[in-house]
């Protein structure tokens, strides 16, 4: 039982850093534009997806990578500019509707590109597991966690320590006023969308070769992310990424100790859980502290 | 006055069989059509005039489906009992979590109801012993309405055609009785409708109770007339599609959601010729939508219409002015 425990837990901490990952990409959109950007699973798909297609035709892996996440963080600017921008100002449900059939438009040309198939990455450093304690371990777990922590802080010293993280900030504060104080909030909204698209590719590659990816592979990984930033308090960067850890170990508990068909039932049973009791998120007021 | 749009849409939906006797289309995509409109009208009760979001509306549809489709393979019930089985449980399911998820706004709520949409398919998935898994339950027997057998494409398209009148003119009435007007007060600001002395949080369980009970009526009817259910049909892209019904039409306007619904059915077996294309031009169409036309089809194209009328209508007085100098 104690073994299992522990196993559970590394994988829980493996698929929780992933959903941190998109979750921190939930709120950075959010907090530049107040929509929730439902492609934002799709930025992980198309990640994924374009890694393995170039690695396939021989390209090395780091280069592969580096072209897969500018080529997603180029879709995410486009998203921006074509979608959301012309769409300024429009209700919740609107824009829900608008990044929805982002997603749905993504999904069409990943199925065009790459068809029905189930594709995988071979692994960056082999695929010999590492024992640790009574626990297994791929050693691509390894490159998601490392890969988590450094991303995770590196939006944190951006957000907090540059000046151009802290004008992103300013906006998600209040808008109007940080125009005023001479921070070009467009810029800014589109710092956010193509910094959230690539950190959504970067977490694709990384867990490619794990998970297999398809072109619906984004649909369930971008709920869970959004289920991170809301359990988090949405908008609240650090908060998505606390939600995404806490909700990948408990999808793993649950999976391991009641039944892996219901794991998604019981990661989402948690979500409304927290809503219950805490209606802004476990981390929202906190925003609100902020100011 | 009021019920002339209601009318209108009762010739229409009568006049159709009749037009095109042994359509195809006529009868099996308005059938389609028709159940849509129910679950769109009911659902515009909760979003289009209460300001609420729910991501996870086709939980109650496959509520009343299964209901309808496990009562009568698994235990012989007659048809019309499952079906008044079917709507006590989603009614009642509806009322347990309407208070909680009520509470919650904007994303928040999104999240919870897609949470609670998910939660409900991946049980029709699990539930195997009761439900048939991901394969589904086939062999639900026709139903049996006082006697009458309710067989073939033109009489099911009659029942769903009275079912969704039937719908459409509860709806009319709602909005326009006192809960209709409660209903838009929480929707322009749910606190001046507290203040107003409106009980908000039993407005809003009432109005989500009522969508879920439309939702599961049109489930009933959905599971007899496929006879065969399957989890892929209430998943959460129909919830998604249920909720662009609505805002494609056009919110908070009954027949809004209703256009909205048959332009979307229509629109399916439109892309369908596109195979591969149809997940494309289908994302990029809802995106355009909301994009060009954000107030949705049905009212964007009816302020248009008012427009050239009063355009006109301002014309002949004038006119009217002159001739009377």
């Amino acid at each position: 039982m104690p073994e299992q425990l522990f196993q559970f837990l590394v994988t829980g901490v493996t698929v929780g850093s992933l959903y941190a990952l998109v979750g921190l990409g939930f709120a950075l959109i959010y907090n530049a534009s107040d929509v929730v950007n439902f492609a934002q699973g799709e930025f992980v798909m198309l990640g994924a997806m374009t890694a393995i297609s170039l690695v396939a035709a021989g390209w090395p892996l780091v280069l592969a990578a580096a072209v897969a996440t500018l080529l997603t963080l180029l879709v995410g600017l486009l998203l921006e500019r074509f979608a959301i921008e012309p769409a300024w100002g429009a209700s919740v449900v609107a824009t829900i509707i608008i990044t929805i059939g982002a997603a749905i438009f993504l999904r069409g040309v990943a199925l065009l590109l790459w068809g029905k198939d189930f594709h995988a990455l071979p692994p960056f450093s082999g695929d010999t597991p590492i024992h640790w304690g009574s626990a297994t371990l791929l050693p691509q777990s390894l490159w998601v966690l490392g890969g988590a922590v450094l991303l995770v802080t590196w939006v944190h010293l951006f957000l907090n320590h540059t000046l151009m993280g802290k004008a992103l900030l300013a906006c998600s504060f209040n808008r109007a006023a940080a125009q005023l104080v001479g921070i070009n909030v467009k810029v800014m909204l589109r710092l956010a969308y193509g910094l959230s698209a690539g950190l959504g590719a970067i977490a694709g590659i990384l867990i490619a070769p794990i998970t297999f990816s398809s072109y619906e592979a984004g649909v369930m990984l971008g709920l869970k992310g959004f289920s991170a930033a809301i359990i988090g308090g949405i908008g609240n960067p650090m908060g998505a990424v606390a939600g995404g850890l806490l909700l990948g170990v408990l999808e793993a508990l649950g999976a391991g100790f009641i039944s892996s068909g219901y794991k998604d039932a019981i990661a989402f049973l948690f979500v409304l859980m927290v809503l219950f009791f805490e209606p802004t998120g476990l981390f929202g007021h906190k925003v609100a502290e902020r100011v | 006055m009021r019920l002339v749009g209601f009318y209108i849409f009762a010739a229409i939906a009568a006049l159709l069989p009749v037009l095109f006797p042994n359509n195809y289309f006529v009868t099996v995509v308005g059938a389609s059509a028709g159940l849509h409109v129910i679950l769109a009208v009911g659902l515009n009760l909760l979003i289009g005039y209460t300001g609420q979001i729910s991501l996870g509306h086709a939980a109650f549809f496959g509520m009343g489906a299964y209901a309808s489709a496990i009562m009568t393979t698994r235990f012989g019930w007659p048809g019309w009992l499952a079906m008044v089985a079917g709507l006590l449980v989603a009614g009642s399911i509806a009322w347990l979590f309407a208070r909680p998820i009520l509470r919650l706004r904007g994303h928040y709520l999104a999240m919870a109801t897609l949470g609670f949409g998910i939660i409900i398919h991946v049980i029709m998935v699990q539930a195997m012993q009761w439900t048939g898994g991901p394969d589904g339950l086939a062999g639900i027997p026709p139903l049996n309405l006082l006697g009458w057998t309710i067989e073939g494409d033109e009489q099911w398209y009659g029942v769903i055609a009275a079912a969704m009148l039937l719908t459409i003119w509860l709806s009319l009435n709602i909005v326009d009785s006192r809960m209709g007007r409660a209903l838009r007060a929480v929707r322009g600001s749910e606190f001046a409708a507290q203040m107003m002395g409106i009980d908000t949080a039993s407005a809003k369980t009432q109005v989500f109770v009522i969508s879920a009970l439309f939702a599961a009526f049109a489930g009933s009817l959905f599971a007899h007339q496929q006879a065969f259910v399957s989890p892929d049909s209430f998943n959460l892209m129909i919830s998604v599609e249920l909720v662009t019904m609505v805002v494609l039409g056009g919110m908070a306007s009954t027949f809004g959601a209703a256009c909205g619904a048959i332009a979307l059915t229509l629109l399916h077996q439109g892309l369908v010729v596109f195979e591969d294309y149809e997940m494309l031009i289908h994302g990029a169409l809802l995106m355009a939508v909301m994009i060009f036309m954000p107030q949705g089809l049905f009212v964007g194209l009816s302020q248009v219409a008012r427009r050239v009328w009063t355009h006109f209508r301002g014309r002949s007085t004038q006119c009217a002015e002159s001739i009377g100098k």
